[in-house]
């Protein structure tokens, strides 16, 4: 008889401390001991994780009114720009916005030191922020400007809202120039001196849910430390199945999820301020779900390994900046892990730019919290688009008036 | 005293040049190299401990050969509590201080191999590598 069991039932066992909770590298062993069938029978969750730069991330600020109050035009947290394009004393700060006097590329390759994911990472961190804010004042907001410091703690809302998070896979960079090249991929040495990729791989939230059989609107997850929710499918949300020239297929690719949650809860150990040589700064955030195993084909999907799994190898000397499309050829997550590709006959050294160990982690706190009882499922209000709804990408034309 | 520690840096228009040969015929001086590195464009990395009589001369012979040299003064350690093990310094490091412990995943730092070219405090995306002096 087939398996199915349901979020409540699932949730009960959490609430009675009888759910089995495995991590999604854990559950690979059973599966290839017991068999899927077995394992789906005997296994109600797998928990996933991932610690990664995710550029679009940022948060929504209220710091409440000032007397006499300021409608807040322009603002700047620890001199780091935020926009104000909203309602009075709202405003978005973004993990790459820099500070106007940043000097960025201008000394290539510029540092980036200190942006909007430094100053998101210092206010979890609890340190005190220097907040400025001018306005032209108006009959109800008769504040022109106004210079103060506070803490996470002084604000009304502090709501971590990520646009794109949680790559379903990512590409394996390669420069094939001849000089050195400084991206958001790392830095990467000339005439394929080097490959770097960026996912947890088996431990990949969205690389264990690749049809979006579990994850949708309202589904809980770990994020930043503390708890979070999925919002929305992420922008440039265009899950696929990889295929090469002959058509063979190289695993999923293309989903991202926009996800939300309260910083206040959160950790400045998985929201990281980050920075790329020759590039820009970041925020590294540390996102895990947890996958409720509903049924056979749930279980098979978070058994999946890193042999399974591939990264599409890109030249980023060129071939990405120039929107050149297709790729070098691919190659599995087991090669990229082991320090070495080989690609055209040649090896090359590989590293990662997402931190493995940090993905453990996270998947292994999420567990923590499940089989403790203090984290229940969610059965999601609406699920995501999947590659059966083939949701292909635009590209932005320059066009002439 | 033990001797100085120095660190040495060639140029790749003088990396093919038997210049420490010449601080041994010519000066006279005893040398432990302790580490030596030329990387992927020809820029060779020597630290060494010199000691003997004519150790001004052999500098300045060093020097004049278009040698850069360097006390051994700056260290470079990494913050634990920073880093995250995301690993995107272990292929750039010219000589395998850092690197990923397989399968943990994990970047490790073995500072006697440390050749103090600096290159990881710039490129690690969390600051993680400071500079001692």
């Amino acid at each position: 008889m087939a398996i199915e069991k349901t979020y409540a039932e699932i949730n009960e066992k959490i609430k009675s401390g009888k759910a089995v909770v495995l991590t999604a590298e854990e559950v690979i062993s059973l599966v290839e001991e017991k068999g899927i069938t077995e394992a789906a029978r005997s296994v109600d969750v797998v928990t996933t994780g991932t610690f990664g730069a995710m550029c679009s991330s940022g948060v929504f600020l209220n710091f409440g009114h000032s007397k006499p109050r300021i409608r807040m035009q322009k603002v700047w947290l620890n001199g780091v720009p935020a926009y104000t394009g909203i309602a009075a004393v709202d405003a978005y700060l973004g993990a790459t916005e820099l500070p106007e006097d940043d000097p960025c590329n201008n000394n290539y390759p510029g540092e980036f030191r200190y942006g909007g994911g430094h100053v998101i990472q210092d206010l979890v961190a609890r340190k005190q922020i220097k907040l400025e804010a001018v306005s032209y004042g108006t009959d109800c907001y008769p504040r022109k400007e106004l210079e103060t410091f506070l803490t996470l703690d002084d604000l009304n809302e502090a709501t971590l809202f990520n646009p794109r998070n949680a790559y379903q896979n990512y590409n394996c960079a390669v420069n094939l120039s001849g000089r050195t090249i400084y991206t958001y991929m790392g830095m990467l040495k000339p005439n394929l001196g080097n490959a770097h990729y960026s996912s947890a791989g088996q431990l990949s939230p969205l690389l264990n849910d690749p049809y979006f059989l579990t994850i949708g609107i309202g589904t809980r997850i770990f994020l930043g430390g503390g708890v979070g929710y999925v919002a929305w499918n992420g922008t440039q949300h265009f899950p696929g199945i990889q295929q090469d020239s002959a058509g063979k297929s190289y695993g999923p690719a293309g989903g991202t999820l926009s996800v939300i949650g309260d910083l206040k809860q959160m950790k400045p150990n998985w929201l990281v301020g980050t920075s790329f040589l020759g590039y820009g700064a970041t925020l590294s955030v540390g996102l895990g779900i947890p996958i409720p195993i509903l049924n056979e084909e749930v279980m098979r999907c978070v058994s999946v390994t890193d042999r399974d799994l591939y990264a599409p190898i890109v030249d980023y000397s060129e071939a990405y900046g120039q929107r050149i499309p297709g790729n070098l050829g691919f190659a599995s997550y087991a090669e990229l892990k082991s320090g070495r590709i080989n690609l055209n006959g040649r090896e090359i050294p590989t590293a990662p730019l997402s931190s493995y160990p940090k993905a453990r982690e996270v998947a292994g706190i999420l567990k923590n919290w499940i089989q403790k009882g203090e984290f229940l499922l969610t059965e999601p209000v609406k699920l995501l688009p999947s590659y059966k709804d083939e949701i292909a990408s635009r590209t932005l034309e320059i066009k002439g008036i | 005293m033990s001797p100085k520690k120095i660190i040495l840096r060639f140029g790749k228009d003088i990396a093919d040049k038997p210049i420490i040969y010449c601080l041994v015929r010519d000066y006279d001086l005893v040398i432990n190299i302790l580490k030596a590195n030329v990387d992927q464009n020809k820029e060779g990395t020597m630290v060494l401990e010199l000691t003997g009589e004519k150790y001004d001369q052999g500098l300045a012979f060093l020097k004049n050969q278009g040698v850069r040299v360097q006390p051994l003064a700056e260290e470079v350690f990494r913050n634990e509590e920073k880093c995250t093990s995301c690993g995107a310094c272990t292929d750039i490091c010219p000589s395998g201080a850092l690197y990923m412990e397989r399968p943990s995943m994990e970047v490790k730092f073995e500072s006697d191999n440390c050749i103090v070219c600096q290159i990881c405090v710039k490129i690690c995306p969390v600051k993680a590598m400071e500079v001692r002096f």
